[in-house]
């Protein structure tokens, strides 16, 4: 058994650059694992979206076209490892989808294991009536929107990527797993370890945490962003990983980017909640006893993560159809361009509700006068430019047609030096309201199943 | 005598959303920032600061080990995710809007709290 397990990332989330995992691959041909995270918190209900169109979809295809990339590097010998969760609301569908990219690129056949039973919207319909269901946020009851829900899927952890893993998968698949979960399921079926070994698990999931947002922790992102080395060619992340979960953060060499003591600690913090305990399906962590070290140019070493058993419950995420939203956009340019940009949209606004529609909910903001964090810092109102943005949600997709007529002719009636009106009207789109809880997880049966390329 | 610095002259940052609620990493340069900070970047600071935003409630958790802080902006992203009509509905400016922080520091404390460690 090797002594360390190097496991890298090549997709932070649904839309990230698409031929990441290739290069990746390319330039480590020692890589044990790929990771790929397609799912953010409201992914999956756009993924119900185009399900609804078409059945065999409802999840992430741009996974489709990475297989694709990857099949030369499989057909030349490489033996990399994929986990992903691009598997959505369809993991079965996605895998079946892989299946004809991997005949159709004739490679060496491959084991494909799939990771199911994350969808909990039958039982949170069936029991919301039973079962006191609260937003973990807001404490309202499920009772509230149950009619509306579109997804509901328990956040599993790395114990059937473990299975499916020691069945011998080469690519394993899943739905909605904890995203450290990707990097964990990889290490703990390498070193074997028990589901007891609460540090090294704790370090796993740190070391998953750290890379499951790609570039984020390779200088993305960074407070310091305008000294990081060529960052068109910012190299994503590798782990490597030992078998007391402590991890060396670094990337591919000859990459742009930078792995430093600062990034790391960014990296670290980025979205978590309580340090002392960070929760997660496998585990739950606290950062408060880690040490991050630089150990030489681009590797930074983080040890000595702590772990306690985790919860008795999973968190869900599960959303909801809440109407409709759309937002158009105007630049003003010239004298009192803020002044000016603030009236324009208000003219929109009284002329939709002058057509009848007064709207559920209205913003305007004026971009390059700090407005992205409205009354936080203050602009001193000199700019001659200004982007006007007006956003508008109500249950009614005519009220926002209406809205997205009435933009256009401010080119003409509004100021001197209204432009980047190019792009036409503004498309409606739904809202779906993200409505997050906890689910006692011995109702979660995660089912495991693997066929072959 | 005080100066009025920035914190950014002695911290670095990060920030993103959980739902409607976002978090705001703050981590100073060296262990003389940390804790300056730990007195001067108070919930009640923070909490002012950001008032525009509306928070329900600000939490602040200490890191010591990493000479950081994590602040949770409860309720503070007009609706989180989808919902949010802000153009900032996941809260990432927020990072960058609190490294503006204007900081009431002595000259000599500033100028231990500011150095970068080598």
């Amino acid at each position: 058994m090797n002594e360390i397990i190097r496991i890298g990332n090549a997709q932070g989330f649904w839309g990230d650059s698409p031929g990441a995992a290739a290069r990746m691959v390319h330039l480590e041909p020692e890589l044990d694992y790929l990771t790929l995270d397609y799912l953010a918190e409201l992914s999956l209900s756009i993924m119900a979206s185009q399900r609804e169109k078409d059945p065999q979809l409802g999840y992430a295809r741009d996974f489709i076209e990475v297989i694709h990339s990857l099949i030369p590097h499989w057909n030349q010998g490489s033996r990399v490892k994929v986990v992903t969760n691009a598997g959505g609301l369809n993991p079965y569908g996605c895998a079946q989808a892989c299946v004809k990219a991997l005949q159709q690129g004739k490679t060496r056949p491959m084991k494909i294991g799939i990771v199911d039973g994350d969808n909990v919207i039958e039982i949170l319909k069936s029991d919301a009536r039973n079962v006191d269901y609260r937003n973990s946020q807001t404490h309202e009851s499920l009772e509230n929107i149950v009619d509306q829900l579109t997804t509901a899927n328990a956040y599993v952890g790395a114990r059937p990527i473990v299975q499916a893993l020691l069945e011998g998968a080469d690519i394993v698949i899943t739905g909605r797993v904890a995203d450290p979960s990707l990097t964990v399921g990889p290490c703990a079926a390498h070193f074997g370890w028990s589901w007891n070994d609460f540090n090294a698990l704790a370090g796993a999931t740190i070391a998953g945490h750290l890379i499951e947002c790609g570039n984020q922790v390779t200088g993305g992102m960074s407070t310091n962003w305008t000294s990081v080395f060529d960052p068109v060619n910012i190299g994503y992340p590798i782990v490597e990983v030992k078998h007391d979960g402590s991890c060396v953060v670094t990337k591919p060499g000859y990459t742009g980017g930078r792995v430093t003591e600062e990034t790391v600690k960014e990296q670290l913090l980025y979205e978590i909640g309580d340090p002392s305990s960070y929760l997660s399906p496998d585990v739950t962590v606290s950062f408060l006893s880690l040490s991050v070290k630089q150990e030489s140019k681009d590797r930074v070493c983080v040890s000595g993560a702590t772990g306690k058993p985790p919860p008795p419950t999973l968190k869900v995420s599960a959303s909801y159809h809440n109407g409709y939203k759309t937002e158009g956009m105007l630049t003003i340019f010239g004298l009192d361009a803020q002044i000016k940009a603030r009236k324009v949209g208000e003219i929109i606004l009284e002329k939709v509700r002058l057509s009848g529609f007064v709207l559920h909910r209205t913003l305007i903001e004026c971009l390059g006068c700090n407005d992205s964090v409205s009354g936080v810092v203050p602009s001193n109102g000199q700019s001659k430019e200004c982007v006007l943005r007006v956003s508008v949600a109500d249950p009614r997709k005519e009220a926002l047609e209406v809205f997205a007529k009435e933009i256009a002719p401010l080119v003409t009636s509004g100021p001197q030096g209204v432009v980047g009106y190019a792009s036409g009207r503004p498309k409606i789109r739904p809202v779906f309201g993200y409505w997050p809880c906890l689910i006692n997880r011995e109702l979660i049966k995660p089912q495991v199943q693997l066929i072959q390329s | 005598m005080t100066e009025m610095k920035t914190l950014r002259s002695i911290a670095y940052a990060r920030s993103g959303d959980k739902g409607n609620s976002a978090n705001v990493g703050i981590i100073a340069f060296n262990p003389e920032g940390f804790s300056f900070l730990k007195n001067y970047l108070t919930v009640a600071r923070v909490k002012e600061y950001f008032a525009p935003l509306n928070p329900s409630d600000v939490l602040r958790y200490e890191l010591p080990n990493l000479y950081a802080f994590n602040f949770i902006l409860e309720e503070a992203l007009g609706g989180g995710g989808s919902q949010s009509l802000r153009i900032d509905s996941q809260g990432k400016a927020l990072g960058q809007a609190l490294l503006e922080m204007p900081i009431e520091i002595s000259l000599e404390e500033w100028e231990k709290c500011s150095r970068r460690k080598k």
